[in-house]
């Protein structure tokens, strides 16, 4: 199987600074991928470099087997749905979503009709003849994504699509976008710096920190076998105990990965005064210093909460221990 | 605790009262001054001149806009517009590539660069300006010089051969007054052109390259719509500022009179302050059209 998008050693330096280092990737047809990282990670670059906005400065990118490391962005068969949605301001809602088709030639009335449809895809018909500026960020953003898959990409780049809007909306429009990925078959590339929206919609996450890649796998891959303190730190917060306390522990000497929900209140072989504590609805959020190691739990709201200042022995089933055998940290 | 500062908690409990102290001096001296003397100017151009006396009749009549379309000042005005049409094109295209580099890859140093190097020569009198370019443009000048030093003289003087562009030197001819009024306003057009295209965010080129329009595209398609209200701004500097000036087309060109010229001698010393007046008219009317047709064409669409 050729793969929709293949990054070979590819590296993209700005002066000194490395904001891609010698990345591998491969991205299957169909397939909805996260690149994820904090900021300044090297995804949104690794993001305009399939784009075709930034060039590599090393290694090559290729789109379907085609070597498009030398393609200009607009011979490529990729579309972008942008952060700030870069909608046309000087063109109504209809014009903005037929301009790829304009550029191209199309006739006025097909590509009427067919960025109509787009708009209708997004459940934004009726919507045409509005200007942008009429339009909250929900509908812009959905005119974004008209915008491009109007023009039927092979692959729909997304820049932190739902950075912009309000909790409610942004977890409508995951379902929506998850939905649609199925329903086109494409591949979805999107970058993200929330760790529950790459968890939640991708089929597999690539986790980014100062422009490499840390770990590719799928959302329970990353989420619960962690290969790098990093990930496990970032993806969903885990607690990294350092290898000697492992190594006395399980025998083995590397770091592990350790998940709050994972620890509980009982005999185990970690005691510490409880520091802090904070109340988050469905759980309660406890912070332990087992001499200096900082030990967050995660208690469900049926259990008792033990005061600050408590001492209290932690436990955890030996499963949720997961040990970084090929950490290099 | 003692109030230490009546007056400012006393405007700040009425911002109303601060507004009306801050707008009214500005307001009385646009209105009466700029308003009232604009308004002065239109009454006199509706007042006629009786021809044996000198003295002006203060009666409306229309006699002396008809005066207007006389073939000797018709020629003014269609001269005036011509010229001032051809600076404003000019002025675009010169300016569009300077403003885009400034505003797009210019930064830091550069862009201090490039501040000083449009604002620099502003800062120099509208004479001397005027005055080295005479001296440039002149039959001995440097533009001549370098002519003769390249061999191209032929060339020059092909040029000044033409018709109505040309002359016996380039410091007598329309072309010369173009150049000088081209550079004079320059500063004008790049500025608010330059102003436009720093508000085009880079996604949106991006944007426009990514949905397959090429580079030239995304210029006609983008970056023009959206610079058009700066460019509209810019030419209304060149076009008026072109319009009323009388003392660039006397220093440099031919003895053929532009508005700002017959205005000068019609108010001095012909002493027909009506018809100065109604010369005076003509340009308000040409912007006034001018940007009712710019609006009507979309060109502010992207504000």
């Amino acid at each position: 199987m050729t793969a929709a998008i293949s990054f070979a050693g590819v590296s993209r330096h700005f002066g000194d600074v490395r904001a891609v280092d010698g990345v591998n990737l491969k991205i299957g047809e169909g397939e909805f991928f996260a690149l994820l990282g904090p900021s300044g990670s090297g995804k949104t670059t690794c993001l305009r470099l399939i784009a075709g906005f930034e060039q590599p400065t090393e290694g090559s990118v290729s789109i379907f087997g085609d070597d498009a490391t030398q393609m200009p962005p607009y011979r490529r068969p990729v579309n972008t749905v942008f952060q700030d949605y870069a909608l046309f301001p000087h063109l109504n809602v209809r014009d903005n979503v037929a301009y790829g088709l304009m550029v191209r030639g199309d006739a006025k009335a097909a590509r009427r009709a067919a960025a109509d449809e787009a708009l209708a895809l997004v459940a934004l018909g009726g919507y045409g003849d509005r200007k942008p500026s009429a339009l909250s960020g929900g509908q812009r953003q959905r005119v974004a994504l008209a915008r491009a898959l109007v023009m039927q990409p092979k692959v729909l780049l997304l820049d932190e699509p739902l950075g912009a809007l309000d909790l409610k909306l942004r977890e409508q429009m995951q379902t929506e976008l998850k939905s649609l990925q199925r329903q086109l078959g494409i591949a979805f590339v999107f970058v993200t710096h929330d760790q529950g929206e790459a968890l939640s919609m991708a089929d597999r996450v690539a986790v980014f920190n100062e422009g490499r890649i840390q770990q590719v796998g799928s959302p329970q891959d990353v989420y619960d076998r962690p290969e790098t303190p990093f990930v496990a730190d970032f993806v969903g917060a885990s607690n990294v105990l350092p290898a000697e306390l492992v190594a006395r522990l399980t025998g083995t000497s590397a770091p592990a990965s350790l998940r709050p929900e994972a620890i509980s209140v009982g005999d185990g072989p970690l005691t510490g005064a409880v520091e802090s504590q904070s109340f988050l609805g469905a759980a309660t959020r406890i912070e332990v210093n087992c001499n200096g190691l900082v030990v967050k739990m995660l208690l469900p709201k049926a259990n008792p909460v033990p005061r600050v200042g408590e001492t209290v022995s932690l436990t955890w089933p030996s499963e949720a221990l997961h040990v970084m055998e090929h950490a290099n940290g | 605790m003692a109030s230490s500062a009546p007056i400012s908690d006393a405007l700040w409990r009425r911002p109303n009262l601060l507004l009306f102290l801050l707008v009214t001096p500005p307001l009385l001296w646009l209105g009466i001054v700029y308003l009232g003397s604009l308004f002065a100017l239109l009454a006199q151009s509706f007042f006629s001149i009786d021809e044996f006396s000198g003295l002006i009749n203060y009666e409306f009549t229309l006699k002396t806009y008809s005066e207007l379309l006389r073939a000797s000042n018709f020629d003014i005005l269609l001269r005036t517009i011509a010229m001032a049409s051809a600076v404003t094109i000019a002025a675009a295209i010169v300016a569009f590539p300077i403003a885009y580099y400034a505003a797009r890859y210019a930064t830091g140093r550069w862009k201090a660069v490039f501040y000083l190097g449009v604002m620099l020569p502003l800062w120099s009198s509208y004479l001397v300006k005027v005055y080295s370019w005479k001296l440039i443009l002149a039959k001995e000048g440097i533009l001549n010089w370098l002519f003769e030093t390249l061999h191209l003289a032929w060339l020059l003087e092909a040029y000044l051969a033409i018709p109505v562009l040309g002359g016996n030197s380039l410091s007598v001819s329309w072309t010369g007054t173009f150049l000088v009024f081209l550079y004079v306003w320059l500063p004008f057009m790049i500025l608010p052109v330059q102003a436009s295209l720093e508000r085009v965010p880079p996604s949106m080129l991006e944007a426009s390259g990514d949905l397959g329009a090429r580079p030239g595209q995304t210029l006609r398609h983008v970056i023009l719509p959206l610079a058009l209200p700066g460019i509209i701004a810019g030419s209304i500097f060149t076009f008026s500022l072109t319009m009323g000036d009388y003392i660039i087309p006397q220093i440099v060109g031919t003895s053929a009179r532009m508005i700002g010229q017959a205005v000068y001698q019609f108010q001095g010393t012909a002493g027909n302050l009506p018809l100065a007046a109604a010369f005076a008219v003509v340009p308000i009317v040409v912007m006034g059209i001018y940007l009712t047709l710019a609006k009507r064409a979309g060109a502010f669409n992207a504000l």
